[in-house]
Order: structure tokens, then C-alpha cells, then sequence
């Protein structure tokens, strides 16, 4: 790493006693090095070396010797534990349930956050900055406290939520087995409806407003330059949103492991996430580390086809 | 404009966007303010009375037990939290601020490269790193020490690629040239110069680690087993998972959650200027 640093400016004018500028020109390499070394140190030891430590280790297999009870050894083993990993049926449940979980929340939480935004960015609404406040709240609070916070709001012993509905004839049963996968999205959504929003209203705040003059000008009412002008100007920004969802819908653990110590209907491999962990758990490392990498995998390719396909379509 | 009929469409539009971001902000408090209401109680009202309705004031109390249930620990909690979220986040934000005005402000080859790598770690999942990290921990023997989990939290590529961005916009390229001129060396430079220039932009990057790590569940939960290390998530979640065998730590629950998240949330109405030009920046790209 350090040795591209080392080999410095071109810019930099060394008189002859070894000691530099004499024109104003940049720093030696030595202090370049200086600057990267204390964030790039730890970026190798603590990013870089534990990918492709989990990579090394996704190739490995479990040999024993000797019967179930014998001494073990690791050695090469192809893609035996890729391959482990695909054959899972649990894996692909937890896959299709976080794919169910995404195709459903990030669109609704994207969805409320645009209108917000919109409606933010318009000459209708008052208090502006206290509903600004009050939609990024929730971003202080951990996804774990959160978590615990909805629990309370989910359980039929303390929940005003539960009273209110079956006060009005409902019974419902937030941690059923058909609904607990969407009150682990609530959960997200209350945890990022804000955070998206506010990306979105940053990004409409710095649109010229002589654009909207133009466009009333031409007769557009406010729907057409909010869907036709606002929208695809801030597109960019929507895409940002969404594959941070996508990265953040993947890594799902701290909601649906919260709930779980409340709800019999989820299990201990329900995100890919928790599987990783619980197979982690069971001393099976290899097989722990394929299913991260694969994780990481579908991550990327989520997130850059996504960019890829929206930035094709609107050209930008 | 002074046509009644907009006038009336515009009443319209406004009383129902009102009523639209209304609901919503019910929907944002209502966890919070349960949460309060909650934490004010005796444990016997929690299931007796009504969640949305204060009765019997207990807050007093509740906090005592809190901080005196097993000798004390919620407050060792709270200690382990700051030196995770705050002094990790300080650590991290001054080497990305150091990281990122170098790729910005000097020249030198690979630097693009050495960014690219960099973006590139913005993507990698935090939870595929958790498990090698226990792996390389536990082979060197850090695993269940603070630094298992501070170290890997120092590291923000987002941090270096805010920090790029602000060095970029905020010092200008001639102080730093006449600050070189009055014989001051780089790091002074850098520290009396660039850093007062840059401090909303640092303030923006620690608080958004801050966020981060404080939001980090997975990585103490793989770290840690000794409970006087843990940060107060872990520890909740911990005594959350209790409460079906000891009801009556529900009621501690509750008021730590309360505890850990309104000094939080204080800070962030406190300093919103800054992270909301962090998120501007966010939006450019």
C-alpha cells in the first residue's frame, strides 16, 4: 500500500541538500505516508485481511480422521463448501424471506420517504422543521432498541396498539407466523423512513428554483413539477437510497433476532445473517464463511446492477 | 393567483398534507413516547394499565433499580458504550480527516487507486466482516477485550470519502500553499489550518460513525461473552431475552432503553445543522 505513496509527487522539488520546495510544491512522501499510515493500517488489518481471510477460509474442508469423534484437519476443498451452501435448504428460505422482506419494505419506505420529502420541499406545510426533527429521530436509536421498543408495542400483554384494535374489533397477532416477517419490516421502516427522506429533501434543496418558475410558466401544476421535474432531477439521490437499503436489508439481524426472543416463529436461521451466525456457532467456520461470502456477493451484485440498470434507464 | 378556486385547491391540498405528515409524525413518536410512559411506571402497571396513559409515577425508583441490578452493571454498560460509540468515533474521525485531506489535498500516484479501494470497503457488509474478525481475533487473543471491538470500529471508509469530499470544498489550495511558505510543516499545516476549516465538516463524520457504532449489534455480540465488556444494546438485548424467566427486569429494560436513547437523541436535535450537510453531501453523488 505504502510503497505507491513512497514514490511520491512529481511536483516536488528537491534542492540539494535533500530538503524540498522551493516553488510551493506538495510534501515529501515520507509525510504523505504519515498522513495514510493511521487510517490505512487498521483499513488493511480490520477490512482488507478479514475478507480475504474469509475467502481463504470458504475454500477450506473439515477432514477427519479416525470416525465423527477423530482428530480433524482442514485442507483445500474446492468449492465443496459453496457448493454445501447452495444445496441448503435453509439457506434458500432465509434468502426468499429477506427477498420477500425487501421487495416489499424498501419500496413502501422509499415510497413515504418521497412524499415527505416532496411535501417538505412545497409551500404547504407548516413546522416544517419539527416534522423534519421528529422523521429523523428514530435514526439515533439503534436497531436493537428499537427492536425491544416495537416488542412491547407488538405483545398482546402491554401493547395500547393491541387494546386500541381490539376495541375495535380486530384481534390481531403481530408475532403470528404470517405476520412477523412484516412486523420485523415496520421495525425497519420506522428506523429509516427518516434517514432516506432527509437524503431526499437535501438533494431537492439544492434544485435552482428558477426551474420551477420556468415549469409554471409553461402551465405545469404543482403534481406535474413534483413527478415530472422534482423526481427524475433528484433521481440520483433515490438510487443511493435504495441500494443503501438493499445493503442494509441483507445484513438484517438485530429486529428479527429481538423478536425472537419473543415469537416461536422465528427461527434461528431466518435471515442469511442469523444462518451465518448459527453455523458459526455450531464450530463449522468454512461453511460460516461461505455463506458471508456469498452474502457479500449477492450484496455487490444487487447494489451495482441496480445502479447499473437505473443509471441506463435515466441516463445519468 | 387570487383566484378563489386555486385558493380553495390550495386549502385543500394543505389541510390534507398537514393531516398526511400528522399521522406520520404519530407514527415516528409513538414508540418514544410509549417508551416514556413506560418508564414512569411500576412493573405491576406495565400489564394493567393503559401503555399510551401515565399512572403511578415510578421513574425515580425504576432508574435505582436499573442502576443498582447486578452490582451496577448498567452503568459499567454505559461507560463501555462511550468508550465504543464516542472515543471510537473521535479515533476514527481524525484518521479519516487525516486520510481524506491527503487524497485530497496532495498529489501523488496511486492515489486514485487508493481511493477506489477505499470506496470499495463502503460496500463490503460489516456483518461479513464480523465472523473472519472473530477468527483472526481469537487466533491472537483479543477476542472478549475492548480492543475487539474498538479497533475494527475506528475504520470508516464512509469517514475518509465524507472527509475527501470536505477537504476538497472547505480549504482553500493557496492557504495551504502560504501556511508551506511561513515554514510550517505538514501536520501543522494540517492541524492549525485545515482542521479549524474543516471542524462542522469533522463534527458531520463523527457523528455519523458515532451512529454507526453505536448501531453495531452483530460485532460485540461475535466479540463478547464477558458481560462487564459490553455496550448497552448487547446488555438489553441480554437482559431482554431474560425477562420470560425474571419478569421483573422488563420494567429495566424498558427504562434503559429510555436511558441510553434520549441523551442521543438531545445531541442530534442539538447539533442537526451538522449532519444534515452530511447528508447533503451523501445526496451529490
Amino acid at each position: 500500500m505504502t510503497d505507491l505513496a513512497t514514490r511520491a509527487s512529481t511536483r516536488v522539488v528537491t534542492s540539494p541538500g535533500g530538503r524540498r520546495r522551493l516553488n510551493g510544491g506538495g510534501p515529501r512522501a515520507g509525510t504523505i505516508t504519515a498522513f495514510l499510515i493511521p487510517f490505512f493500517l487498521p483499513f488493511v488489518l480490520f477490512y482488507l485481511v478479514p475478507v480475504g481471510y474469509a475467502l481463504w477460509q470458504s475454500f477450506r474442508a473439515v477432514h477427519r480422521t479416525g470416525g465423527q469423534y477423530g482428530t480433524s484437519y482442514t485442507s483445500f476443498g474446492g468449492f465443496e463448501q459453496y457448493q454445501k451452501v447452495f444445496e441448503n435448504t435453509e439457506f434458500w428460505s432465509s434468502i426468499g424471506r429477506i427477498g420477500l422482506f425487501g421487495v416489499v419494505q424498501v419500496p413502501v419506505m422509499l415510497f413515504v420517504a418521497l412524499i415527505m420529502a416532496l411535501l417538505l420541499d412545497t409551500p404547504l406545510l407548516k413546522l416544517k422543521s419539527v416534522f423534519r426533527m421528529t422523521a429523523f429521530m428514530p435514526y439515533a436509536v439503534p436497531g436493537v432498541i428499537a427492536a425491544i421498543m416495537w416488542s412491547y408495542l407488538y405483545s398482546p400483554q402491554l401493547s395500547p396498539v393491541v387494546d386500541l384494535l381490539n376495541g375495535i374489533g380486530l384481534d390481531p397477532d403481530f408475532l403470528g407466523p404470517g405476520a412477523v416477517l412484516w412486523s420485523a419490516a415496520n421495525i425497519s421502516t420506522w428506523l429509516w423512513t427518516g434517514y432516506n427522506m432527509l437524503i431526499m429533501y437535501s438533494a431537492l434543496q439544492s434544485i435552482p428554483q428558477e426551474l420551477y418558475e420556468a415549469a409554471k410558466l409553461d402551465g405545469a401544476s404543482n403534481w406535474a413539477i413534483a413527478w415530472r421535474v422534482k423526481v427524475p432531477i433528484i433521481a440520483p439521490s433515490i438510487v443511493l437510497t435504495t441500494v443503501f437499503s438493499i445493503i442494509g436489508t441483507l445484513q438484517l439481524y438485530a429486529e428479527p433476532a429481538v423478536l425472537r426472543q419473543i415469537s416461536s416463529n422465528i427461527s434461528s436461521t431466518f435471515t442469511p445473517n442469523m444462518l451465518a451466525y448459527a453455523v458459526a456457532s455450531g464450530n463449522n467456520y468454512q461453511q460460516a464463511a461461505a455463506i458471508s461470502v456469498v452474502i457479500a456477493v449477492i450484496t455487490f451484485v444487487l447494489s451495482f446492477g441496480f445502479m447499473r440498470l437505473t443509471s441506463k434507464r435515466a441516463g445519468l | 393567483m387570487s383566484n378563489t378556486s386555486v385558493n380553495r385547491e390550495s386549502r385543500v391540498s394543505r389541510t390534507a398534507a398537514m393531516a398526511l405528515m400528522l399521522l406520520l409524525a404519530i407514527y415516528f413518536l409513538l414508540p418514544i413516547y410509549f417508551l416514556i410512559v413506560a418508564a414512569t411506571k411500576p412493573q405491576g402497571d406495565l400489564a394493567t394499565t393503559n401503555g399510551l396513559a401515565f399512572s403511578h409515577f415510578n421513574l425515580f425508583d425504576n432508574l435505582r433499580v436499573l442502576f443498582t441490578r447486578s452490582d451496577g452493571i448498567f452503568g459499567r454498560w454505559a461507560v463501555n458504550t462511550v468508550i465504543y460509540a464516542v472515543l471510537g468515533a473521535a479515533v476514527g474521525t481524525l484518521i479519516s480527516a487525516l486520510c481524506g485531506y491527503a487524497l485530497a489535498k496532495f498529489r501523488f500516484r496511486g492515489r486514485e487507486f487508493l481511493f477506489s479501494v477505499i470506496l470499495g470497503g463502503v460496500l463490503v457488509p460489516t456483518t461479513a466482516l464480523a465472523l473472519p474478525l472473530f477468527l483472526l481475533f481469537s487466533a491472537t487473543g483479543i477476542v472478549n477485550t475492548y480492543l475487539a471491538v474498538f479497533l475494527p470500529s475506528i475504520v470508516s471508509p464512509f469517514g475518509v470519502y465524507l472527509a475527501r469530499i470536505f477537504a476538497n470544498a472547505s480549504v482553500p489550495q493557496e492557504l495551504i500553499e502560504s501556511a508551506r511558505l511561513d515554514g510550517a510543516g505538514e501536520f501543522r499545516t494540517f492541524f492549525s489550518v485545515a482542521f479549524k476549516l474543516m471542524t462542522p465538516a469533522l463534527v458531520t463524520i463523527f457523528l455519523f460513525q458515532f451512529v454507526a457504532i453505536w448501531n453495531n449489534f452483530f460485532l460485540p455480540m461475535v466479540m463478547l461473552q464477558k458481560e462487564s465488556l459490553f455496550p448497552i444494546t448487547l446488555g438489553l438485548y441480554q437482559w431482554n431475552g431474560q425477562t420470560a424467566r425474571a419478569p421483573l427486569l422488563q420494567q429495566s429494560v424498558i427504562t434503559g432503553s429510555l436511558v441510553s436513547i434520549v441523551p442521543v437523541i438531545i445531541v442530534f436535535i442539538l447539533l442537526q445543522r451538522f449532519w444534515r450537510t452530511g447528508l447533503a453531501a451523501g445526496s451529490l453523488k
